[in-house]
């Protein structure tokens, strides 16, 4: 009956294509992290070549810690990324599941209401936005970025989560009911245990282009106090910077925290991804 | 316990400090040269700060592919800073005309500079200036003398020894003979046919003819840089199609390639990452003994935000960066922009020299697409990169090229109807 | 159900997401989306009705600009539609195999891509395929295929092409991911039921998987729709606002970016831009449209 599952041939192959894969995905990364610690000669000759003693430069990274506060930059990130991400699942999962579960007037209107927003880059609102911040003194705190970001990625939360809230069996809450359970026990101990995996892929989703963005912080918080890491790193990758061993030492140094984060919560992504999952 | 007396006295100390330092007025300046970032924060503002005690200023610069959306974004909601790098030209009268800037013509400063250099940053009708002029940058060729030595090539005076240097340097094959890409496009536009163009359209003159609508785009003089540049493809490196400007910086500065279709702005750089002699030559003229033609552009000034809360404290600022002062530090410091003030400034870099040189040969002129001729749809200056990508690429012929930019032009622009 | 009371856990539930969304995204999009109707005559705003959009669709100037980007995006579409979800469902169900070893190494390299910022991967992909460089043309080289080498980001009938794969690239791992979440909640029994029936291995999954994760697909469907109608960084990053070479490499979000902000001496229309924005706006509406009624209802749903 596992024949199939333990066929070592199978195993083989399937181990050369993730392999195969794998090194695709790494390549680049391992190019820019590689060159970042070479002299400026060594990555136009050889741009594959490990960095050896007469090679080894830590020339681009001196230019640049020169240049900034990047462990300020790094915290100011952390703090707009996860603030974002907490209000975004927190708000779009009550809102999904007040539209998943209930039925009211104005359910679906609301609904696509709610999904308008994927469909519009947020960008094109910058002015308003602007205005906005600047109205309400928000401009150059980090509270401008995390309410723009929280806005941002409710409409996809919200599609996500209210996709996976349907799912969740009747039965369950209708149990909690019977047992006398509020609804928002209902939501907050039986419910939002079960779509756990939506969740967390709700956060990958809104990690990323929070995280990497570029624009908002340039226009509602370019202020040095709360510079966020891709900005800071931004002023190294202008249309008339040459200095490849800066640029290279810059984009490392926005590439490592994030990559180190990943690799410290991959483990808890997989688990909340998997554990509502296998039952 | 500790940790938090702790706090409590560096926020106490933090206070007293922001106190202490409340009188002082704050300039921030937005610009797009961030290149130059250091230099502002280690000689120009300390410079400045030592003379007028009161006064800070924070250079604050975003990329140049940025400054323009991000500048207007900001002045539209009142976040931008005291002091607005200006473009030359359309952007900044936009900028002028929606109220963003302010008239600085009462500042005694002005008349540190000639109506030429002014030209940049005023009214069409000249009521206005709205801008102190900073900067020009000049285009020409900035060759490998050691490549030049070693091959034995004479610094080219007209086109055809431009060319038989080139054939040269493409035959004995040790150096690619033309560091240039198509793949930014802007290169081909400003380093080509912006570089090399004035010789033929005479500079000024065709370039206000085309204003006023008694040349058109189609005409040879306005055709014939796209038939030189045609031939240029053959000169430039491998691949060069995907080559971008840092590729092609990057090529020259590490002895790959013999010359370099320049603006002067490359200077400083060049001069930190190049370990050979480097020279500097002016576009060819048609005929030896012609008269010459560079593109002397006036590229960069600085004016004040009318939304400031400080307009006290940042006209001060102006007129010192109006001021022969000025003009010195900033010239020596990034050689390659050269001061428009009147004063003359004793320039140190060699290369820099050079360039400036030209002034006394040639006749000056600015970009012919910067004025007037790219405020409408379609754009003009856009168009001309693309025009010259496809020239050296070989896609369209340069009479195609000139009738396709005279529609575009014609299309909107009253003159050429 | 029918209670005609207020029932108040619903407002509490939906309000801090429909005030901040609102507040914060509706508002400022529709005050901007407005100016479509607008435009700037001497200073001043006026209306002029759908003006902008005449000029949009049958100005020609306008029109072959906006035709050539939406086609530009169509492509863009179509390859990560055939390569970057087939490649993504195909990880997922390696990954998804019980005895695998590694699969958590893998999974989290694989995905590493996508938590990478647009400025990173457009430098990292220029560098490698600088013809200049010689990364891709001497590893293309080592293998006997220099001949194959082109300055495909230089060349008109190749540049999108390749940005797509690269924007593929970054984003296989979302797919990825997301199948494989799927896939892992298929409950056991359903397919231990499969190989009583004698269907195991590539069958067991064109049959019994491949049906139970087709909601998942369709939602990644949607999502690279929407996403792929957005997109705009990589291109921007890339190859800059111009979209070269010769506009080739034009999508909606760069033509809609070009025109409200304005680029180099273009000075910015947010007049013409918020009817760019509005068309975009209407195409991705259309297609979820789609989504939502003609597909997703017909998917069978099932339980946890």
């Amino acid at each position: 009956m596992h024949r199939a599952r333990k066929n070592p041939f199978n195993t083989m192959g399937m181990h050369g294509a993730l392999i195969l894969y794998t090194l695709i995905a790494l390549f680049p990364v391992f190019v820019i992290l590689v060159n970042s610690f070479k002299a400026r000669k060594a990555i136009f000759r050889e741009p594959l070549a490990l960095p050896d003693s007469e090679s080894f430069s830590l020339i681009g990274y001196q230019t640049v810690m020169r240049q900034g506060d990047f462990f300020l930059y790094f915290q100011n990130s952390m703090i707009v990324t996860v603030a974002s991400l907490f209000f975004i699942l927190l708000f779009g999962a009550m809102a999904a599941y007040a539209l998943a579960e209930y039925r009211f007037k104005g359910n679906l209107l609301l609904g696509l209401y709610l999904a308008l927003g994927i469909m519009i880059p947020i960008r094109i609102g910058t002015v308003a936005i602007l205005e906005m911040m600047v109205a309400t003194g928000l401009v150059n705190t980090l509270w401008a970025l995390i309410l723009v970001y929280t806005a941002q990625g409710l409409p996809l939360a919200v599609f996500i989560l209210s996709e996976f809230m349907r799912q969740v069996s009747d039965d369950l809450k209708n149990a909690g009911r019977v047992d006398g359970l509020s609804e928002y026990t209902i939501f907050f101990r039986l419910v939002l245990p079960l779509v756990r995996p939506a969740m967390a892929t709700v956060a990958v989703f809104n990690m990323i282009p929070i995280w990497n963005d570029l624009w908002f912080p340039l226009i509602l918080a370019p202020s040095e106090e709360t510079k966020t890491l891709t900005l800071g790193s931004q002023v190294f990758i202008g249309q008339f910077v040459t200095d490849w061993n800066a640029v290279l030492s810059a984009l490392s140094m926005a590439i490592l925290p994030v990559l180190i984060l990943y690799v410290i919560f991959s483990r808890q992504l997989i688990r909340g991804i998997t554990s509502g999952a296998v039952k | 316990m500790t940790r938090n007396t702790l706090k409590l006295a560096l926020a106490a100390m933090g206070l007293v400090a922001t106190g202490a330092q409340a009188q002082d007025v704050t300039l921030t300046i937005e610009s797009w040269r961030n290149d130059d970032l250091a230099l502002w924060q280690q000689e120009i503002i300390p410079a400045f700060e030592a003379e007028h005690s009161g006064i800070k200023v924070i250079f604050s610069p975003s990329a140049p592919t940025e400054y323009n959306a991000a500048l207007n974004s900001k002045l539209d909601a009142g976040s931008a800073g005291d002091i607005i790098t200006c473009r030359p030209f359309d952007a900044s009268l936009a900028l002028f005309e929606a109220g963003h800037l302010t008239d600085l013509d009462d500042m005694e400063a002005m008349n540190n500079f000639s109506e030429v250099a002014k030209s940049a940053w005023q009214t069409d009708d000249g009521s206005a200036t709205f801008c102190v002029p900073m900067a020009s940058v000049i285009h020409g060729f900035i060759y490998n003398a050691d490549a030049f030595a070693e091959l034995g090539i004479e610094v080219p005076e007209t086109e055809a020894e431009f060319f038989a240097a080139l054939d040269k340097i493409k035959e004995d094959g040790s150096y690619i003979p033309m560091a240039m890409g198509t793949n930014d496009q802007w290169e081909a536009a400003t380093m080509g046919y912006n570089n090399i163009g004035p010789n033929y359209w005479k500079g000024e003159e065709g370039r206000r003819a085309l204003i006023a609508g008694e040349q058109k785009l189609t005409d040879a003089a306005w055709v014939a840089p796209y038939e030189a540049l045609a031939k240029w493809g053959d000169y430039l490196g491998d691949g060069y199609e995907a080559q971008t400007y840092p590729d092609s910086q990057n090529l020259f500065t590490l002895g790959r390639a013999a010359i370099y279709p320049a603006g002067s702005w490359e200077i400083a750089g060049f001069n930190a990452q190049a370990d050979f002699a480097m020279g500097a030559f002016k576009p060819p003229v048609r005929n030896a003994g012609d008269t010459c033609y560079i593109s002397d552009h006036t590229d960069i000034g600085i004016g004040m935000n009318a939304a400031t809360a400080n307009s006290e404290a940042a006209r001060t600022f102006l007129a010192w960066v109006g001021s022969p002062e000025f003009a010195s530090i900033f010239g020596n410091a990034l050689p390659g922009f050269f001061p428009l003030s009147n004063t003359p400034v004793e320039l140190t870099d060699p290369l820099a020299k050079e360039f400036v040189s030209w002034r006394g040969e040639c006749e000056s002129t600015i970009r012919s697409t910067y004025q007037i001729l790219s405020r409408g749809t379609p754009n003009l200056e856009n168009e001309t990169w693309g025009a010259s990508v496809a020239a050296i690429k070989g896609t369209s012929s340069p009479a195609e090229l000139g009738q396709k930019l005279q529609d575009g032009l014609a299309s909107w622009y009253a003159p050429q109807q | 159900m029918s209670v005609p009371r207020i029932r108040w856990h619903i407002i509490v539930f939906l309000a801090p997401a429909v005030l901040v969304y609102t507040a914060v995204m509706i508002f400022p999009l529709f005050n901007t989306l407005r100016l479509a109707l607008y435009s700037e005559v001497e200073q001043a705003r006026v209306f002029v009705g759908l003006e902008n959009f005449r000029t949009l669709f049958f100005d020609p100037i306008w029109s072959e600009q906006f035709w050539n980007a939406l086609g530009n995006n169509f492509w863009f579409f179509l390859i990560h539609m055939l390569v970057q979800n087939p490649i993504g469902v195909a990880l997922a169900a390696i990954l998804s195999h019980p005895r695998l070893r590694f699969a958590a190494l893998y999974r989290s390299a694989i995905f590493i891509p996508t938590i990478l910022s647009f400025v990173i991967v457009g430098f990292a992909w220029k560098l490698i395929l600088s013809p200049i460089w010689g990364i891709a043309p001497s590893m293309l080289d080592a293998v006997g295929l220099k001949f194959l080498f082109a300055p495909w980001l230089g060349k008109e009938e190749y540049a999108l092409t390749t940005l797509a794969l690269v924007s593929v690239w970054q984003f296989v791992g979302i797919p990825m991911m997301l199948i494989y979440a799927a896939l892992l909640s298929i409950p056991e029994e359903i397919l231990e039921a499969g190989e009583l029936d004698g269907i195991t291995g590539l069958s067991a999954f064109w049959k019994v998987k491949l049906p139970l994760i087709l909601p998942s697909i369709g939602i990644i469907s949607i999502l690279t729709f929407v996403g792929n109608f957005n997109a705009f960084d990589l291109i921007y990053v890339a190859q800059g606002a111009l979209a070269g070479p010769n506009f080739s490499t034009d999508i909606l979000g760069t033509f809609m970016y070009r025109t409200f902000f304005g680029f180099q001496l273009q000075l910015g229309d947010p007049h013409m831009g918020s009817a760019i924005a509005g068309a975009m706006f209407a195409i991705i509406l259309v297609g979820v449209c789609i989504y939502l009624f003609g597909i997703q209802t017909r998917m069978r749903r099932y339980q946890l």
